[in-house]
């Protein structure tokens, strides 16, 4: 079986370029100015023909960090509506958290994930091991016996360690199976029950406030044990100026340690919260105008290694709730590429090329994939834009089991036409 | 009556929505309200044929009185929502809750909730307008037009006046509608409590002045009204005894001599008293505490009156 994608703008050695790219056994073959089809190949396979003239071929977006919610959640979303979402989003390859019910923190729960997702194929789904049994934060996880079952990381993501021994201990360990430890970094006695940025929001709404320090004083001691365990160490959903901060000296010290941001702390600040819409109620919460330029600006200059949606779906009636009641997290994989395109890269805050590093080859690099790039001998995860196009968003259309987005019946910039994922089309634009 | 101020079928959620124009207008009809309280036969038949329903899912007595009174004042009807005994207990959600009690027919709901943004929630659910009793340490405006109601009967006017709020700020939802609707009506207000019961951003967010230090804040004031100070507040390590709090941050007799000669004492009760505010200041003629309450129906009254589209005559 083999695919040819005609005359598009390719995203190629950095640069958007008129190439065709032929795709044989889901593998990139050839990215050449012009490919024709043989007769033999005409005749003797089949051979799918894709017109991209007036669009843009861009890599596979890669995330780093998704709740697909099965077992356990699956009224939420399960691995069939999630990757299917992921598919209309531009995604080939998702990474699943692990908190699920049960938590994924043995090998058969990570099989089962591998397994489904693979028999369901529209997107590659890697998983990622709880830390700490249970994420309880009080054993270390079975990390060996996981990484043989496939594991790429471990975190307790939605949770966090207290115990500083422990997490000494759980890097220490994982350093020992090369296994990098991703760390949501939240301090429970700073955030308390808090439920919007600790800043003028929460003093202005009357609602418990999340301090940026309840995030910065778990990465400052995790940096510190990363530096004595010569651990790797990974950052999720940075929300804070200080934290960017944090990371840059560290990096410039040579500690081993990468970080990510969502697209929600990119674009929104705290005054979205003024409506009290508990679709921007999320973990760590949307944070001042400051934080998220800081936030911004160290993805531009590098501190930030990669972009990641944290999706995290919740029901209608679960967010249809008073603000405190609310569960925190944001809908993210069929937004995640169009709204930072409406929002910063039209806006000119950002620019394509480095949207798409952020979001494709970064994530493929750190995850050690021939993916992310459009290259000879690549597997080829492939997007298919119309750079020109809209997307509208409403519940009807949006393929997530869970409606939980701030978009909801807004409209972004940027039309994904196709997704391929391993040479086969995972989604089609109607 | 201001005929020029239409507020019918307006929501309550805060006094940001409200000019003032509008506050004036609602104490206006608050003074005219009080008048009829004081008489013997102390009713109205303008709400006739209207339903209104406290939905109170956080306790409250002098709140929920004080409506239910203002509303059957009015001759409305009142549907009275006990949260403890209610279908909010066995787990029906507020929207389920919202949806059933609008079926039967109810005109104006008022509630009372322990997380901010709930009467907007109710609002979104029934469509009838909503009156915020108390939403967590969000707002509570109807105490906060009490408030401006009692200053003003007392000194004739807010503008100008300088306004000391002293205590738990943090937890104070009176304090956050009374720095709005002062504000708008022009007084000038000052806040003091320990730095750890002063949320951060105070100044940027309400314009108002923070101080720590009791002297200073009550220089020159004209205003004093405090706050009740819970005792779990010490549990939650904010401060290590009432006694230590009551030290630095009581009204008393000692401590309203900073402040100036004829200046009044307010607090929006229930009081702890000899711990925020000590009794010898509470029963003396600075005091307006027991007419607060007393406005508090009037005012109550007349916001039932003018949302409602009362008719007066």
């Amino acid at each position: 079986m083999q695919l040819l994608i005609k005359k598009g703008n390719v995203f190629f050695d950095k640069t958007f370029q008129k190439k065709d790219i032929l795709i044989e056994d889901g593998i990139i073959k050839a990215i050449e100015n012009d490919i024709n089809p043989s007769p033999t190949s005409l005749s003797e396979c089949e051979i799918k023909i894709i017109d991209a003239e007036n669009l843009s071929v861009i890599p596979g977006f890669v995330d780093l960090h998704c709740h697909l919610r099965e077992p356990g959640f699956t009224y939420k979303e399960d691995i069939y509506t999630g990757t299917r979402a992921a598919a209309k989003g531009g995604f080939t390859t998702v990474c699943a958290m692990p908190n699920t019910d049960p938590v994924i923190d043995n090998i058969a729960s990570v099989e089962f994930v591998q397994r489904k997702a693979k028999d369901i194929g529209l997107c590659k789904v890697k998983v990622i091991g709880a830390s700490s049994k249970k994420i309880e934060g009080k054993e270390i996880a079975e990390i060996a016996i996981m990484k043989e079952g496939g594991i790429i990381a471990v975190s307790d993501d939605g949770s966090c360690v207290q115990n500083s021994k422990l997490q000494q201990n759980i890097m220490k360990y994982a350093r020992n199976f090369d296994m990098p430890v991703i760390v949501h970094a939240e301090d429970y006695n700073l955030a308390g029950k808090g439920q919007v940025h600790g800043g003028k929001i929460a003093t202005k709404l009357g609602l418990t406030g999340i301090p940026s320090v309840a995030e910065e004083i778990i990465i400052v001691r995790d940096l510190m044990l990363a530096e004595l365990t010569r651990c790797q160490l990974h950052i999720t959903h940075l929300s804070t100026e200080k934290s960017v901060k944090l990371i840059k000296e560290a990096k410039e010290n040579g500690t081993n340690v990468t970080c990510d941001v969502t697209p929600h702390h990119l674009i929104f600040n705290e005054d979205s919260l003024l409506s009290f819409d508990t679709n921007y109620k999320c973990k760590p919460p949307i944070r001042s105008e400051k934080d998220r330029e800081a936030l911004l600006n160290g993805l531009i200059n590098g501190t930030i290694d990669l972009i990641v949606t944290d999706h995290a779906p919740h029901s209608d009636h679960e967010k249809e709730k008073e603000f405190d009641y609310a569960p925190f997290g944001i809908n993210g994989f069929e937004t995640a590429f169009s709204s930072l395109y409406t929002e910063l890269v039209q806006k000119g805050h950002l620019s394509l090329e480095l949207l798409i590093e952020k979001m494709s080859t970064s994530p493929a690099k750190w995850l050690k994939m021939n993916t992310g790039e459009l290259k000879k001998g690549y597997i080829a995860d492939i997007v298919v834009i119309d750079l020109n196009g809209e997307t509208e968003i409403t519940k009807e259309k949006m393929l997530s089991k869970s409606k939980n987005t701030p978009y909801i019946n807004k409209t972004l910039k940027s039309k994904i036409l196709y997704t391929i994922c391993d040479g086969k089309i995972t989604y089609q634009a109607e | 009556m201001a005929e020029s101020f239409n507020l019918l079928g307006r929501n309550m959620y805060d006094l940001d929505d409200y000019t003032a124009e509008e506050i004036t207008a609602i104490l206006d009809a608050a003074v005219v309200m009080k008048e009829i309280n004081q008489r013997d036969y102390k009713k109205l038949p303008t709400l006739k044929g209207k339903t209104v329903c406290t939905l109170f899912v956080e306790n409250s007595t002098r709140t929920k009185i004080s409506f239910e009174l203002a509303a059957s004042r009015l001759s409305a009807d009142l549907i009275s929502f006990e949260a403890e005994t209610s279908s909010l207990q066995k787990g029906e959600s507020l929207q389920d809750t919202v949806e059933t009690l609008n079926a039967m027919g109810i005109d104006l709901y008022i509630i009372r909730h322990s997380s901010p943004g709930s009467p907007q929630l109710v609002n979104k659910y029934s469509g009838k307008p909503v009156l915020n009793g108390g939403d967590g340490r969000h707002a509570h405006p109807t105490q906060a037009l009490l408030d401006m109601f009692s200053v003003r009967e007392v000194l004739g006017t807010l503008k100008g006046l300088k306004v000391v709020i002293v205590g738990d700020i943090t937890n104070s939802r009176v304090v956050r509608s009374n720095l709005i609707g002062m504000k708008k009506m022009g007084a000038s207000v000052t806040i003091c409590g320990p730095r750890t019961l002063v949320p951060g951003h105070m100044e940027e967010v309400y314009g108002c002045t923070v101080e720590y230090d009791l002297k200073t804040a009550l220089k020159d004031a004209d205003v004093v009204m405090g706050l009740r100070m819970q005792l779990e507040r010490q549990t939650e390590g904010l401060f290590p005894s009432l006694e230590e709090y009551s030290k630095h941050y009581s009204i008393s007799k000692e401590t309203m001599q900073w402040a100036k000669k004829n200046a009044i004492v307010m607090h929006p009760g229930p009081m702890n008293r000899g711990i925020e505010i000590l009794p010898e200041i509470v029963e003396s003629s600075q005091s307006v505490i027991i007419e607060q309450v007393t406005n508090g129906v009037a005012v109550r009254m007349a916001l039932l009156f003018l949302i409602l589209g009362g008719k007066m005559g």
